[in-house]
């Protein structure tokens, strides 16, 4: 009996040690992954000087605002253009994408999954390949170097991504709903405006979000097309910051914090619908 | 479903315009970086005489984007596995009810939310050889002396400085590799794993034989997607190293766009991204028709 108790408190105590090394391993990790953000944050908040100390891994001594307003006042322009070009681009992406997502998973004509293959091929192909025809293009058509040349682009590359993101949000919408629209008479526009548009808050909320960081995240074709400073959205303005003459690694820091605010924020707020984008991305819905 | 052959034709009609966008953009304009590719174009003026193969040529037998190549096998290599180990072990510890679940997953989900600029501006800042995480080390008694990114040392044909890109890449796609292996785990129905228990198998043989070969799919597209986004590596390169001492941190997306857009060579340019191309196709293709092949049978 008094064995059977022994055991039995052996056993508790092992698993509540077992508990303790998870949590343990957990927060270990979590501190490996909030390094950095502390890094931004404490060098955001020094002075110059204090930031060109070697005491970068301690707290500021007083919290300075100097590097913020400095790498606002450098980067509100490109902020701005930034939101000028993500929001056109991620709407004009996400109504085509819904378009096509609509009809990939309802109206499987011939050649449908044929086609929507094809199309899923241009949201992986590495973009460099595409490059010198879309300058070359862009130039021809007068967009290049201009926002506009930028959010035709990002329309247009959104649209594999988009469209497989709705297909497999529409396909759970039950087809019985939708022959009961065309019982009532209503033909496919009908349906679409009527029956699935008002369903698709949710699978819209997915494709904004993702749309949104991918586009405000985005290097290669904001470097590419937009060569003068006043139209740079923010990450091309940021690379240029880091490469300037002297090295305000605290100006630095703080600018990085302003680029990654509008996407952390949605992300912080939205999380669950920025995982669910995310695992869309991986082709399999 | 009830369809109507005129509806259908609008259906068609419907798609159209996206799909003449996307043949255009995408395949019309990889055959034109394929013309490009074996034309003699140099200089700002399109020249699209043909000259066969000679840019393939010139580039392969260039040592730079023969590092190019090693750079990239090397960093694919560690990204991923680094990202496979740590995404797998993170989900499989925040699968077993954890308190504060939320918190542990949004802290290591939240790099996906930022550019990879923003990635590389932070971690060249971190890793600076002179006061970076050195003095961390060095206050922990660890060796401390690493160039990190400035480390010209190679060991075979691995560059050293590559482990600073590695680092910063992993950091922010561990969370995402975590959060698909943890859809995984939870897509395990429970009975599977009770009636398996029920039969007296230990917790290590439940993981290899029952949670293990399940995860084989989600290791697949885990795979593929960090694959494909290391094999096209650009942003973070240009943010924290550019093509460092000798190349050492030099990726085939900062030479195309080095010899294309600085260097005006076009065809040479249009010759490197054509094979990045081939390279990520390589591993696309097979995957796009794996999962359309499963989509039919299902």
């Amino acid at each position: 009996m008094s064995s059977a108790t022994q055991t039995w408190k052996t056993e508790r105590a092992v698993a509540s040690l077992k508990r303790t090394v998870l949590y343990i391993t957990l927060v270990a990790f979590a501190a490996l992954f909030l390094t950095p953000l502390y890094v931004v944050i404490s060098t955001g908040l020094k002075t110059f000087q204090e930031a060109r100390l070697a005491a970068m891994w301690s707290l500021p001594p007083s919290v300075s605002l100097q590097a913020f307003s400095a790498a606002f006042t450098r980067l509100a322009p490109h902020l701005e253009n930034s939101f000028k070009l993500v929001i056109p681009a991620t709407f004009g992406s996400a109504l085509l994408g819904s378009i096509n997502g609509y009809v990939f998973s309802k109206w499987r004509f011939r050649g449908a999954n044929t086609i929507f293959a094809l199309m899923l091929f241009g949201m992986f192909i590495p973009y460099q390949s595409i490059l010198i025809p879309l300058v070359v293009f862009l130039r021809t058509i007068g967009l290049y170097g201009t926002l506009w040349g930028l959010i035709l682009t990002h329309i247009v590359y959104g649209i594999p991504i988009n469209t497989l993101m709705f297909r497999n949000f529409y396909a759970k919408i039950p087809d019985e709903l939708l022959d009961a629209g065309h019982i009532d008479g209503l033909d496919l526009l009908g349906v679409y405006r009527r029956i699935i548009v008002p369903l698709s808050a949710p699978g819209l909320v997915v494709v904004v979000i993702w749309q949104f960081t991918s586009i405000w995240n985005d290097f290669l074709f904001a470097v590419t097309i937009t060569q003068r400073p006043g139209v740079q959205p923010i990450t091309v303005a940021l690379q240029n910051l880091a490469g300037s003459q002297v090295i305000e690694w605290n100006v630095q820091m703080a600018g990085a914090l302003l680029a990654a605010m509008p996407t952390l924020v949605l992300y912080i707020i939205l999380g669950k619908n920025f995982i669910r984008g995310m695992l869309a991305g991986s082709v399999k819905g | 479903m009830i369809r109507t052959k005129r509806d259908l034709t609008k259906a068609v009609l419907l798609v159209t315009p996206s799909i003449v966008l996307v043949s255009i953009f995408v395949y019309g304009f990889i055959l034109w970086s394929l013309r490009t590719s074996v034309s003699a174009w140099q200089g700002i003026r399109p020249d699209y005489t043909f000259v066969g193969l000679r840019n393939y040529i010139h580039l392969f037998q260039s040592t730079r984007f023969q590092i190019d190549l090693w750079n990239t096998a090397y960093f694919t290599l560690f990204f991923i596995a680094t990202c496979i180990v740590v995404g797998f072990v993170l989900a499989f510890l925040i699968n077993r009810n954890i308190r504060g679940e939320g918190v542990f997953r949004t802290v290591y989900l939240f790099p996906m939310a930022l550019s990879f600029i923003v990635t590389g501006v932070v971690w060249r800042w971190m890793l600076n050889p002179t006061f970076g995480v050195n003095i961390i080390l060095e206050n922990l008694g660890f060796p401390s002396d690493w160039g990190w990114y400035t480390d010209p040392t190679r060991i075979g044909g691995f560059h050293v400085a590559l482990t600073s890109l590695i680092l910063a890449a992993s950091w922010q796609f561990a969370g995402y590799t975590m959060a698909i292996y943890l859809a995984g785990l939870r897509s395990i129905p429970y009975e599977v794993i009770e009636s398996a228990r029920m039969d007296g198998a230990t917790e290590i043989m439940i993981v290899r034989k029952v949670v293990l070969p399940m995860l084989r799919s989600i290791t697949l597209s885990a795979v593929v997607v960090l694959g494909h986004i290391s094999l096209k590596i650009f942003d973070l390169v240009m943010a924290m190293t550019g093509r460092g001492p000798r190349f050492a941190t030099d990726f085939p997306g900062v030479f195309m766009f080095e010899t294309t857009f600085t260097g005006n060579r076009y065809g040479e340019g249009a010759a490197i991204s054509i094979v990045m191309l081939v390279m990520v196709a390589l591993i696309i293709i097979p995957y796009l028709v794996h999962v359309f092949r499963q989509e039919t049978h299902e």
